[in-house]
């Protein structure tokens, strides 16, 4: 079977490094753009996006597009899913175009694993449901090194809707592989026990103040009030609790960075002082997003 | 019309029978068992170097007719249930529409009886539509055929309403069989609730959502006095809870499956729909637990849940999937395997827990007596090896569907023929006498 990319979890440390320091060579420096590299000119990737998205969908188009390859996109709402085709038929159809490679988003956790069994054409995975979504972690990694120089021995707080969460779960297997010392906090409803047990270096904290003592980065997680169907917590509750504020900020270490993966709920997970302060990286992971992108496609169009 | 099974080894558990014998049947009846028999006239199976035991019965099948016949016929599913070594199998009510009334019982007794190769039983719903409000024709169904009551899949949430019917199948003297799961703490879950649901991002069902339901029935058995069955047993506490109302004396059994004997969450191929079941597999110690309650008599017997469905169905996203897998072609070997070959429970234990004690659940009298080789009894007979080695390909299922995690494993021993009523309705492919 082609390689594409499904997650996190099933990458080793090296492979992750080639990836993060290719990405360094697709970065842009100073006003221009990313530049168009033409490797993969000729090739052709499908985005088929089965849930809403903006930010990764572009980024997607982008760094394929800087890579010479062709896009075509396919959002939910206007293909056949919504006509009730299953999604292995959707998918056969669109293999039977011959993409070299197909990005994927889905709302079930594991659909592009059940589908990778099933396809010849590699896929990438580009967030299913609450189980992963491995370039945003890439992106993060990318960012935290560009910041921090290194991800060794860092202390790196993820707080909130853990249980929900793709970010977090890809965050948690990558940085674990570089010796990161994780802190996840969030109410007790959406940071099952179990978590802990997920990786090595993972503690959990559902103090936030305890949570963010001596932390290098803080990443908050959108709080989608979408998924909470049940009485975990009231939202005004939330942002008392584990809501990031500046005095949070005071209590971690003096060069922490902020980070969040977007779209942001001002006054729900994190104060607007603190997003729009010096220390959000929150840009410099929507623009590392392209390079990431673009070296992981290439590792996947140029097998 | 007689048939004379020779020289097997004979094991009836209910008759405490283990030796060479010679079991005849005639009329449909088992006449006789002892060595040297003769009938003049009587077709003959030489069973020299194999096990004769009484009919296989599986308490727990799904045969989706009427209403679901793209995943399975009665005809379909009696078939599979013969080639896998049943005799009799007892059918839920979840078909389209629910078995709540007397006329769908009837009709599918009457279409088992036409088309169906083994015997089928009709289990009824408990509630109408098994939506868990109002109790069903209960009493109707009963006359025409339903052995026992449940709203297998759909638990019934109002402990009103399950007092209710209780006291109803107490007095009809049938077993109230209860799928045991809250629906509040299982509400969207797809899969055990465990470090590797946390890993895979799938909702998690907390062994508490059985556990809260078995502990809440054995209390109203107690004060209903119903024979009161769980179907599917699969956590530590629901074993333990079970054998202490045992202890107590209430009349309360229990049933487990082989798949959740032989796997637990961390066999699961990930997200790969035919591991997704209710219960679903639980952890290692869960499975310790069952394995344990079957050797200790704390769980009755085995039962398959036998749950077609359609590969269209299974071949989705594994949140969209439906629940369950088949059952009845590999029961047999799956025990074997886990049982018997490790030592766990000797072969004529195991056979029990196939025959003897799912016909105590069900309490089949008189005409109907069966789960053993004693004269009166039901001409039923399993005729298995033990350690003939064979490989499950699904593709030769008798079921319409496909959906087993067992596609393509080795077996050691399964079933060789199967007898119903004194006539034999599956061999195995390549034997014969």
């Amino acid at each position: 079977m082609a390689r594409g990319l499904l997650g996190i979890e099933e990458l080793e440390r090296p492979e992750i490094e080639e990836i993060l320091d290719r990405a360094v060579a697709f970065q842009a420096h100073g006003g221009a753009t990313f530049a168009k590299v033409n490797t993969s000119t000729g090739k052709m990737v499908v985005n088929a996006f089965f849930e809403n998205s903006t930010r990764t969908r572009s980024s997607f188009e982008i760094a394929a597009k800087r890579l010479g390859a062709d896009t075509l996109a396919i959002t939910a709402s206007g293909s056949s899913v919504s006509k009730g085709e299953s999604l292995v038929d959707t998918l056969n159809t669109l293999v039977a175009m011959r993409p070299s490679a197909i990005v994927m988003r889905h709302k079930a956790s594991g659909a592009p694993h059940f589908l990778s069994r099933y396809l010849t054409t590699p896929i990438v995975n580009a967030g299913d449901g609450t189980h992963e979504h491995p370039t945003q972690a890439l992106l993060d990694a990318r960012t935290i090194l560009d910041r921090c120089g290194r991800l060794e021995g860092l202390r790196v707080t993820i707080i909130g809707d853990i249980q929900h969460s793709r970010v977090a779960r890809s965050n948690v297997h990558l940085l674990s592989r570089f010796g990161v010392d994780i802190v996840l906090c969030g109410p007790p409803s959406l940071l099952p026990r179990e978590m802990a047990q997920i990786a090595s270096g993972v503690t959990l904290e559902y103090d936030m103040r305890r949570a963010v003592r001596g932390a290098d980065v803080i990443m908050m997680l959108r709080v989608q009030l979408e998924r909470i169907h049940e009485p975990a917590m009231q939202a005004g509750e939330y942002f008392r609790f584990y809501g990031l504020r500046q005095e949070h900020i005071e209590l971690a270490n003096p060069d922490v960075i902020v980070m969040h993966p977007g779209p942001m709920n001002r006054g729900m997970e994190i104060s607007s002082e603190v997003a729009d302060s010096q220390r959000s990286m929150v840009l410099n992971q929507v623009e590392n997003g392209v390079p990431v992108r673009m070296a992981v496609l290439e590792r996947v169009l140029l097998q | 019309m007689k048939l004379l099974i020779r020289n097997g080894r004979v094991i009836c558990p209910a008759s405490g029978r283990d030796g060479i014998a010679d079991v005849l049947i005639d009329g449909g009846r088992v006449s006789a068992v002892g060595e040297g028999l003769s009938a003049p006239g009587a077709e003959q199976i030489d069973a020299a170097g194999l096990v004769v035991a009484p009919g296989f019965i599986d308490i727990h099948v799904h045969l989706r007719e009427p209403g679901f016949t793209h995943a399975e016929t009665i005809a379909s599913g009696a078939k599979a249930a013969a080639a896998g070594g049943f005799t009799t199998v007892c059918c839920m009510p979840n078909t389209n529409p629910v078995n709540d009334s007397a006329t769908v019982t009837t009709y599918i007794v009457e279409k088992a009886r036409r088309e169906a190769v083994v015997n089928v039983f009709p289990i009824g719903a408990i509630t109408k539509g098994s939506e868990g409000a109002e109790l069903a024709s209960i009493g109707s169904m009963v006359a025409a055929g339903a052995v026992a009551i449940s709203d297998d899949g759909k638990p019934v949430m109002n402990a009103r309403v399950i007092r209710r019917a209780m006291e109803t199948a107490r007095a009809l003297d049938i077993p109230l069989i209860q799928h045991c799961e809250d629906l509040n703490l299982s509400a969207g879950g797809d899969m055990h609730e465990c470090l590797d649901s946390v890993r895979l991002g799938i909702q998690g069902i907390p062994s508490a959502a059985e556990d809260v339901m078995v502990a809440r029935d054995i209390i109203l058995a107690e004060l209903t006095g119903v024979r009161y069955h769980v179907a599917h047993i699969s956590t530590r506490n629901a074993v333990a809870m079970v054998a202490y109302a045992r202890q107590r004396g209430l009349p309360v059994t229990s049933e487990a499956t082989p798949h959740h004997i032989a796997l637990d969450a961390g066999h699961m191929r990930p997200y790969d729909s035919n591991y997704k079941m209710k219960p679903p597999l639980r952890c290692q110690h869960d499975v310790e637990a069952v394995v344990e309650g079957l050797a200790s008599g704390a769980v009755d017997c085995l039962a398959t849940d036998h749950a077609p469905h359609a590969g269209d169905d299974k071949m989705q996203e594994f949140e969209r999937c439906p629940f369950g897998i088949t059952g009845l072609e590999t029961a047999l070997g799956v025990s074997l395997e886990v049982l018997v070959h490790t030592g766990r429970i000797s072969l004529p234990k195991l056979i029990a827990l196939y025959t003897s004690a799912p016909a105590r659940v069900i309490g089949w009298k008189g005409e109907q007596a069966r789960g053993a080789l004693k004269p009166g009894y039901v001409g039923d007979v399993t005729i298995l090896h033990p350690e003939y080695p064979w490989v499950y390909d699904v593709k030769k299922s008798f079921s319409k569907s496909s959906n087993t995690p067992f596609n393509g494993r080795t077996f050691r021993g399964g079933p060789i023929v199967t007898i119903v009523n004194g006539q034999v309705v599956w061999r195995a492919e390549g034997f014969s006498d």
